[in-house]
């Protein structure tokens, strides 16, 4: 099931380009059916993992490179637990959101619709890896569609952007390869489930060479303060749908690296360096909260804000217990879906609007309720008001880290206060304000495919804010047993 | 052993021999009328089934007092150069239908092919220096043979950095002869087993000699100063030739004299030449990469990237000397990916040079429009440079560089490190050709495609890069077997 998962959208890519070309326009049928098709298997794996079976699920397993007398066996080997399945759903669902988004997409439409598949494929391999080197290849095969949709179908400085996101992931996953390498080689296996349970107590260089070597690819990713400033480039000049899936999933792969690979495997380490991932965090949540706000482009708005709340995730994993970790997972999948909306109505906004600028928009909410609204509640997820997702997440994270961590907590509540200032502020200099005249032509949302975007996310947004467990069962069921190592060490 | 049996196990080499001279004499008796292109195809094919015979039919042996051997290892490099020489020869095509020296190109061809296989065939210090030289000659008088100015250089240029660098293998070979008595390498391994402390200078300078002699037709720094000039000023065909097989058969003789003939990284003297490659393996992708960050010719471009490869499979030859057991089948295995991607590469800008008229990056701009073949080729093949999957560069470097790293040797780990952030440089150089030939808007849009045996070596090469990047299993298993008769 998890290996249809993963080449649904391969196989959607590769038909999407063989499409003649005078039926060009049908690729982005072709891409949502795909697409489609994937996040059923996504919905329908996660309803049926079993929370009470520990361990990974739906296993699926081939030996692919065989040469075990020279010591370098590679399995293919995917799985899904409590970990991976909710950002397993959330990509389901933000890609076909932003194949959604994407319907206007006039150039080059076939590329377009086959590299935001492959893009899938790509982070689906991520989530889904059991092995290391396995793991590795999809993190890198992510890069390429990326890069493209970034630098073709981009706005503003895309080519520079896209190169510099593309330089930031590559020079920190080489230094992920020599960590994996290592550690390969000193527990002499590349599967994850094994070298979780033999984890090495001495490789050819110091352990802590290789926690940092690794996690320097995650940190990169997640991003954190200051290893972050591709990001804001990155998400201001990429298309919406791009946006989505940066914000929504990408970001997702550094931190579901630190729990699915570096804390399970490095524990002592973590445990030694935990101040300094502390540190990194209040860092991150406060620098990121206050360059927010004083952000005049809608999108670096929201990419900044993503710095700030990426920073929770690392919070929570610095704490070291299983309520901060389960908060750090559960803060993935929300952070996702919420700042995935709000990429989704600043693209729509800016697809009627022509600018990002703040200072020029004013008094939308009459011309625009809906996406108005829409926004208004991706906001107040956001800025973690209780009833919406970001709350749970939040509020889990911060009881799990207070007690260890008590100063990067209080920081970063006090981050939640000045993210409660950028967005209100947003939303106020936005949508409310003395309509300008400017914009008296302007239409609501009112098509099928942007009311669907924003709704599913809404609705799911709303769901695990007043219904908690749908996540919270499944995330503690896959934190649980990362819990217990690390919390062995401390 | 009768005379005949000797000749068996050079057959490869004599039919490319013998093929060169049928198509001078052919030449001669039609004069441009003669189908050389097709009678260096069939020389060619003609060679790889022999090698395949021997592969095939078990045999194996050595021949000529022990100065020639048939053994995998032998074969392997066999097929990597006649596939070279037969994918040159296809995709040159166009090229050589425009050039009024067809005849003796290819016989060039031929002759350096088939002194490459007796290379890659010899056990001997003489028999090796010989196979190199004729290899040598033949490619010195194919850089120069467009006879145009740069191509006059480029000859030039190559010929002094050749003639310098024989006279230096020449002489560490003296030394080892000096010092062993014997040029066998069987004998010498023999006699560094049982050499005391006091010979460990002699035989450092003996082979630091050998390999700055060789370091030459690797193409490594610092002996790779010819590299940007030649391969910009020879015919493409040649730079392709020289890029691909010249350096597959450079390193094939070095991890044979310096694993046999230094008795692998068990000696005494294992961690002097260990150092030395890595040093030169970090020096070739830091300089390499650099010279390659700001060009605007694409020849040029890829002169500088095949040395910053050749340090990647130099990382290799240093995990090698560390005493890594993956390390020999790395160094095969990652040459195999390299013909593959570097064939690919080299042929398209043949292919699409030709028809722009230009060797400029610019010239490359909105490349997908005009041909999208060609196109999508040479985009496959730099991302393998690269070394971004699903392509075969992926699998060759985190293979290589996990030799090293189980070598257990920190230096050797630090050597990956650098390596790793030197893929990194590479990727800003590659990328940006991508995008320019996906990406930028093409100066005119006039359409075109690749003759059809040129789209025949192109298909192969990409198709290669693609098999092996998926199921790498086939050549690794090669790579492996290939190495074992080293030990």
């Amino acid at each position: 099931m998890l290996t249809l998962f993963l080449l649904l959208p391969l196989a959607g890519a590769v038909l999407v380009l063989l499409l003649p070309r005078e039926r060009a326009h049908e690729a982005k049928w072709v891409a949502l059916l795909f697409a489609g098709s994937a996040f059923a298997v996504s919905v329908v794996a996660f309803v049926l993992f079993d929370r009470d079976t520990p361990g990974y699920q739906f296993v699926d397993s081939v030996e692919w490179i065989r040469a075990a007398d020279a010591g370098f066996s590679i399995r293919y080997i995917v799985g899904l637990d409590g970990l991976s399945a909710p950002l397993v759903l959330l990509l389901g669902l933000l890609t076909t959101v932003s194949v959604l988004v994407s319907w206007n997409i006039e150039l080059r439409v076939k590329e377009y619709f086959a590299y935001l598949l492959v893009l899938e494929a790509a982070v689906a391999g991520v989530f889904l890896s059991l092995d290391l080197i396995q793991f590795f290849l999809f993190w890198e095969l992510e890069l390429v569609p990326m890069y493209m949709l970034i630098s073709i179908w981009g706005s503003g400085r895309k080519e520079y952007s896209a190169m510099k996101f593309l330089l930031f992931t590559l020079a920190g996953s080489a230094f992920m390869l020599v960590g994996f390498l290592l550690l390969g080689f000193a527990a002499g296996t590349f599967e994850i489930a094994e070298l979780t349970a033999n984890a090495p107590a001495e490789a050819a260089v110091p352990l802590g060479l290789i926690f940092w070597a690794i996690m320097l690819a995650f940190l990169v990713k997640l991003p954190v303060f200051p290893l972050h400033t591709w990001l804001p480039d990155a998400h201001t000049d990429a298309p919406t749908a791009v946006s989505v899936m940066l914000a929504g999933v990408l970001l997702k792969m550094g931190g579901y690296g630190i729990l699915r690979i570096v804390l399970p495997i490095l524990p002592q380490q973590a445990h030694d360096f935990r101040l300094v991932l502390a540190a990194l965090a209040g860092i991150s949540v406060i620098y990121g909260a206050i360059v927010t706000l004083q952000q005049k482009d809608l999108k670096r708005l929201i990419a900044y804000s993503s710095v700030s709340h990426m920073g929770y995730v690392l919070l929570g994993v610095s704490a070291m217990g299983a309520l901060g970790l389960s908060g750090a997972a559960l803060q993935m999948f929300t952070h996702g879906a919420i700042t995935g909306l709000l990429f989704v109505v600043v693209g729509l906004i800016y697809d009627r609007t022509h600018t990002r600028d703040i200072a020029q928009l004013s008094g939308l909410m009459h011309r625009m309720p809906l996406i108005g609204t829409v926004t208004v509640v991706a906001g107040l997820a956001s800025l973690g008001l209780p009833g919406m997702a970001g709350f749970v997440a939040e509020l889990t994270t911060f009881l799990g880290a207070m007690p260890t961590q008590p100063v990067a907590t209080i920081a970063a509540i006090f981050g939640v206060v000045l993210s409660a200032g950028y967005i209100l502020w947003m939303v106020q200099r936005v949508f409310h304000g003395p309509p300008s005249p400017r914009w008296a032509h302007l239409t609501d949302a009112g098509t099928w495919w942007e009311r669907t975007a924003m709704g599913s996310l809404v609705v799911v947004i709303l769901a695990v804010g007043i219904y908690p467990a749908l996540l919270t069962d499944t995330v503690q069921a896959g934190i649980a047993p990362i819990a217990r190592i690390v919390e062995a060490v401390a | 052993m009768s005379w005949h049996d000797h000749f068996h196990l050079i057959g490869p080499a004599l039919a490319l021999l013998i093929g060169s001279g049928v198509v001078l004499a052919a030449d001669m008796l039609w004069p441009r009328r003669a189908p050389v292109w097709g009678l260096t195809l069939l020389a060619l094919a003609l060679a790889a089934l022999y090698a395949l015979w021997h592969g095939v039919s078990g045999t194996r042996g050595t021949a000529f007092e022990g100065a020639i051997v048939v053994d995998d290892y032998s074969i392997f490099f066999a097929f990597v150069i006649l596939t070279t020489a037969a994918a040159v020869t296809l995709a040159a095509r166009e090229w050589a239908a425009a050039f009024d020296q067809t005849p003796e190109f290819f016989a060039l061809l031929l002759v350096s092919a088939g002194a490459m296989v007796v290379l890659v065939q010899s056990v001997d210090l003489i028999m090796i220096f010989v196979a190199l030289e004729t290899t040598s000659i033949a490619q010195f008088v194919m850089a120069g043979i467009a006879r145009d100015d740069r191509g006059s250089e480029a000859g030039l240029k190559y010929l002094l950095t050749g003639a310098v660098a024989a006279a230096v293998l020449l002489y560490g070979f003296t030394f080892l002869w000096g010092l062993s008595g014997t040029t066998q390498l069987a004998g010498i391994a023999a006699f560094v087993a049982l050499a005391d402390d006091g010979l460990r200078l002699p035989l450092i300078l003996a082979f630091v000699f050998v390999a700055a002699g060789f370091g030459f037709k690797m193409a490594i720094v610092p002996f790779h100063a010819w590299v940007p000039d030649v391969y910009q000023g020879a015919p493409i065909p040649v730079a392709s030739f020289l890029s691909v097989a010249s350096k597959a058969a450079g390193f094939a003789v070095v991890l044979r004299v310096f694993y046999t003939g230094l008795g692998g990284g068990g000696t005494f003297i294992a961690n002097e030449w260990a150092i030395m490659f890595g040093v030169f393996a970090a020096a070739s992708m830091l300089f390499g990469n650099m010279g390659a960050l700001l060009q605007t010719n694409v020849k040029r471009l890829l002169g500088y990237s095949s040395i910053a490869q050749a340090g990647n499979i130099a990382v290799g030859l240093a995990a090698v000397a560390a005493g890594s057991t993956l390390g020999p089948s790395g160094v095969l295995f990652f040459i195999g990916t390299y013909v593959a991607t570097n064939l690919g590469a080299f042929l398209t800008v043949l292919v699409v040079s030709q028809r722009l008229g230009s060797d400029e990056m610019s010239a490359y701009a909105g490349l997908i429009r005009r041909s999208p073949v060609a196109a999508s080729i040479l985009a496959l093949c730099l991302l393998s440079l690269t070394g971004i999957p699903p392509t075969a560069g992926f699998i060759a470097k985190v293979y290589v560089f996990n030799a090293a790293v189980r070598t257990d040797e920190a230096w050797l780990i630090g050597l990956v490190a650098i390596a790793v952030v030197n893929t990194a440089i590479s990727a800003y150089y590659y990328l940006r050709w991508v995008r320019t030939m996906l990406l930028d808007a093409p100066a005119d849009d006039s359409a075109f495609a690749p003759s059809y045996p040129a789209q025949a070596a192109l298909a192969a090469a990409a198709i290669g890069v693609l098999f092996i990047g998926l199921i790498p299993t086939p050549l690794m298993a090669a790579a492996q077997r290939a190495a074992e008769v080293l030990q």
